[in-house]
């Protein structure tokens, strides 16, 4: 496979995926590949299957045929939980974040810290004596989770944020971004999906959550951005996976291409017989 | 600090993180200025409310504020209060429960007929009030739960669902209570729940305790956080507040303390009621889960994002049935309390304006219609608006269709109090 990164054993990989929703063939033996520290662009027209690949990998499909390794090993994803499990985090492009609830709260849904167990960022949640319910009337560990929360957001260097007490309803478009962000970090993740991470913001915003993304390879964390906005690609991505009607034309080199031709790829598709890299 | 607050003066985020980095009282009152003119009034309604309440009905007679009448505010509010601390966790997950009324009186009705059986059939002989009371409870929370599962199997609206109850169990009330149309509640422990006082010492201890409590955890929060180097509370605020809970309850106190008896030669009547040491225990109770529990996070999260919290693993169908068990549970509560104060239960238990009054509490106290917003004090807090309405066109003789249209006209009042909130909340 792309054997540019020095024969490295890429974070997560699919082998020939493909998925079907009836008639429509949204994706067709895809293969695609993560290496940790790198990001990794993902771009096609509309329809050309991105948001179909990166929901199968988190476990909100299941393909039709093929596989996905993590860490070079084959992995059954059956459900987001499993994904999760593994180290995937996907920041969706609707954010999914509840507005009524502070930043502290949002980072750590549905894996809150409770006393009377071990504070951990493990996606897995360590089995303890206590029962789910019991647990689930459990106090809640608030002290800690702010700690971490802000630790965190220290760690990305989100410094546009005043307090982590604030209700998400209060935030801008890119202090949600990067609170969506933060929250997919917090649980030592390895893959980080970003689902068209600046759509909705301007250029400032965009600037911040760029930066935020580099960031996040810099921690050795695989990143896979989908994106319309070539010019945020070409500024922060290290490869450019290009589909186009389900099927994968080719994976640039982000500085051995330009715009030029990546447009090219995504609208005429020229297929290439050899998936994989350029030289 | 300050030259972030300044920035964007108008802003909803700036005025909260003002009262969050508020370090004296002063600070605090500008800031919660603030947060009132971005738009966040919380308790200011019910304030202007209650003082509008007490000239309005004072003026109109003189013995609305006397301390009999107090006292009598604080019953009639119970039922209220009870049923709404169950709607305020609905009214978080953006449902709603319309049955509540029928179910309270399915709760009442229950107690009294099983407690009336008792005594003529030796096969009941083994009830009294304290297993009665639970069995009444099992019976309501059951109803919360076939509420629930129905609404969350067939992904029904709450709304029809509960409709359907309201009318299904005003029938089965029809069904139990039967020709007889009146069943009198005689067992002494639940015929004196709703007017059982405690001796006057106990008013001082119990408000004393109560307001301790509160303020010893504040501290204890303030000095953890402080000492894990997170922004806490500052003391002047935390003593600050304790003067002004003190205050009021010391002045509570004294009104529950003073004679209540029509005459001199009467025996006296004074101290706290029974049933206000009930609703402040169920409020600590029912905060404590809803603002400091795993649970409580859930509902709040199902009701702001149902979709955010299916991702982040959350089972949100379980979520929601147990809201609605909470709520029949708490239904059955209030039906109990109002057969005791009303000494009988009748065909026409839990109808009237019962439904009506109950989500008025639990939306003038502040927790939205649409979810995700609010507290359980609310409902408390608005029983009590609703009870000093009831009570003081009671005291008015007023006819029972001036006294519907007052009561639309304060849930209307509220309603729309509520939308307009929500919407300066909401940014970009
Ligand atoms: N749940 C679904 N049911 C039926 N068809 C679907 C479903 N999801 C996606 N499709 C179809 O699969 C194809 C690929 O869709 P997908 O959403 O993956 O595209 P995309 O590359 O993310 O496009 P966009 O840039 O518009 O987000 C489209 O033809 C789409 O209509
Ligand atoms: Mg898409």
């Amino acid at each position: 496979m792309a054997g540019s990164l020095n024969g490295r054993t890429p974070l997560l990989e699919t082998k020939g995926v493909s998925k079907a929703f009836g008639p429509v063939q949204a994706l067709s033996r895809v293969d695609f590949d993560v290496y940790p520290g790198e990001v990794i662009a993902l771009v096609g027209d509309n329809g050309a299957g991105k948001s179909t690949l990166i929901k199968g990998i988190a476990g909100i499909y299941a393909f039709d045929e093929g596989q996905i390794l993590f860490d070079g090993g084959k992995v059954n994803i059956h459900g987001p939980r499993d994904a999760s499990d593994l180290g995937i985090e996907v920041v969706y492009q609707d954010l999914a974040l509840a507005d009524n609830l502070d930043v502290v709260a949002n980072m750590f849904l549905g894996r809150e810290w409770t006393q009377g167990m071990p504070a951990s960022t493990d996606s897995h949640e360590a089995p303890t004596g206590i029962s789910r319910f019991a647990r689930n009337l459990m106090p809640l560990s608030e002290i800690e989770m702010e700690k971490r929360a802000v630790s965190t957001l220290d760690e990305l260097a989100v410094t546009t944020l005043n307090s982590v007490r604030l209700p998400v309803s209060s935030l801008s478009g890119g202090q949600r971004q990067s609170v969506a962000i933060a929250k997919a970090v917090l649980w030592n993740s390895k893959v980080v999906i970003l689902d068209e991470p600046t759509a909705a913001l301007g250029v400032a915003q965009t600037r911040q959550v760029l930066n935020l993304v580099r960031r996040l390879a810099e921690k050795k964390l695989g990143v896979v951005v989908i994106s319309h906005n070539l010019h945020d690609i070409f500024e922060v991505a290290d490869r450019i996976t290009v589909l186009r009607l389900g099927h994968k034309v080719k994976t640039y080199i982000a500085k051995e291409t330009d715009q030029q031709e990546v447009v090219h790829a995504i609208t005429a598709g020229q297929v290439s017989s050899v998936p994989g890299m350029t030289q | 600090m300050t030259d972030i607050i300044q920035e964007s003066d108008a802003s909803v985020q700036s005025a909260l993180l003002a009262s969050q980095t508020a370090q004296t009282p002063g600070e605090y009152m500008r800031a919660m200025g603030k947060r009132i003119r971005s738009g966040d009034i919380g308790t200011l309604p019910i304030i202007l409310g209650l003082v509008l309440i007490a000239i309005i009905f004072q003026s109109a007679n003189q013995n609305f504020l006397t301390p009999r009448n107090l006292v009598n505010i604080v019953i009639q509010m119970a039922a209220f209060a009870v049923i709404g601390y169950g709607m305020v966790y609905v009214l978080l997950l953006g449902e709603i429960d319309l049955s509540v009324g029928y179910v309270s009186a399915v709760g009442g009705v229950s107690t009294a007929i099983l407690l009336r059986d008792s005594l003529t059939n030796p096969a009941l002989s083994w009830m009294d009030w304290w297993n009665v009371i639970p069995i009444a409870l099992i019976i309501t929370t059951a109803i919360g739960f076939l509420h629930g599962f129905i609404i969350t199997t067939f992904q029904l609206p709450s709304f029809i669902v509960t409709l359907a109850g309201l009318l299904a169990w005003n029938g089965v009330v029809l069904m139990i209570v039967g020709d007889g149309g009146t069943v009198n509640v005689q067992n002494p422990v639940v015929r004196n729940l709703a007017s059982e006082v405690l001796p006057p010492i106990w008013s001082w201890i119990i408000i004393g305790l109560f307001i301790g409590l509160l303020t010893l955890l504040e501290i204890l929060t303030a000095n953890t956080r402080r000492k894990a180097g997170l922004r806490a509370k500052p003391m002047p605020i935390i003593i600050g507040q304790l003067v002004i809970m003190a205050a009021i309850g010391a002045f509570v106190a004294y009104i529950f303390n003073i004679n209540r008896a029509l005459t001199d030669a009467a025996p006296p009547q004074q101290g706290m009621p029974v049933i206000a040491v009930i609703l402040l225990v169920l409020l600590m109770a029912l905060t404590f889960v809803a603002e400091r529990t795993r649970f409580g996070r859930y509902v709040y999260a199902v009701g702001g994002n149902k979709e955010a919290a299916r991702r982040a693993g959350i089972r949100v169908e379980r979520i929601r049935v147990l809201v609605f068990m909470i709520s029949g549970l708490m239904a059955g509560m209030g039906g109990i309390i109002l057969a005791s104060r009303l000494k009988s239960v009748a065909t026409d238990t839990g109808g009237g304006n019962l439904l009506l009054y109950v989500i008025a509490a639990a939306v003038i106290g502040g927790t939205s219609l649409f979810g995700g917003r609010g507290k359980v004090v609310s409902a408390l807090l608005g029983a009590l608006v609703v009870a000093s309405v009831e009570n003081g066109m009671g005291l008015l003789n007023v006819s029972s269709g001036v006294k519907f249209v007052v009561t639309g006209l304060v849930l209307l009042a509220a309603v729309i109090i509520d939308a307009l909130s929500r919407r300066s909340q909401q940014t970009t």
